[in-house]
């Protein structure tokens, strides 16, 4: 009773066919997931805010603040 | 065994010393190497020699005793011997708690005798100060800081 001869060909090329198209599907899921959850939003979340952005009030604003050196508020 | 010999060296020595020479092949119980470069007992009595002579013929003759007495002679320890836990990790964790309790010693040392003083800049004020600056000059208005600050009613959304 001998052993059989255990397989000695393919194995690679076995495994690659097993695992390269899971590895290319994951890959592309990976890289959708990014898109559609984190760029995408982010470029709407800066859609958002320069759609109602009002460029002098800010400014006036952060100088009523008093962190500019160049303009004071208004008061002074 | 083998003894390495020179007679220069043994003058000074008041015990016995056995090397090994370790450019001969040597008997090894190892997992990976089945079948070491030598049988483990060379030195073999007249009953051994008669069992080896035994081993020539065929071998359903031979007892059960008899074959586990040739296989001893060969090896040393079985597999399953070889594979006996040894209780090493304790010795290893306890020596690795010891030398990190010795080292946070240290650190406790060094955080009284070592460190200087605070920087101010850790007050609780100044820490204050220093995030209500930040918010008025509307530091990562979108997506940080200064997004999750309500200008309307001067709180953290």
């Amino acid at each position: 009773m001998s052993l059989q001869k255990p397989v000695m060909r393919n194995l690679l090329g076995k495994r690659l066919r097993f695992h390269l198209p899971i590895a290319f599907a994951l890959s592309i899921v990976a890289a959708a997931a990014f898109k559609y959850g984190v760029t995408e939003p982010r470029k709407q979340a800066y859609a958002d805010f320069y759609k109602q952005y009002d460029a002098v009030k800010e400014f006036d604003a952060m100088r009523e603040a008093g962190i500019f050196e160049s303009v004071r508020p208004s008061g002074e | 065994m083998v003894l390495a010999n020179s007679g220069a060296r043994m003058s000074s020595h008041s015990h016995e010393v056995t090397t090994v020479d370790l450019s001969q092949p040597m008997y090894t119980d190892r997992l990976d190497t089945p079948l070491p470069d030598k049988p483990y007992k060379e030195v073999l009595s007249a009953a051994d020699k008669t069992l080896q002579q035994k081993e020539m013929g065929p071998w359903t003759k031979l007892s059960k005793e008899e074959k586990l007495a040739l296989y001893r002679l060969k090896f040393n320890q079985t597999y399953e011997e070889m594979k006996q836990p040894t209780g090493e990790w304790k010795t290893v964790i306890g020596g690795m708690f010891i030398f990190v309790g010795i080292t946070g010693l240290v650190v406790i040392w060094q955080a009284i005798y070592v460190y200087p003083a605070r920087p101010r800049t850790f007050e609780e004020e100044w820490k204050s100060k220093q995030a209500q600056r930040m918010i008025d000059m509307r530091m990562n208005p979108i997506e940080g800081l200064a997004s999750k600050w309500d200008y309307q009613t001067g709180q953290w959304k």
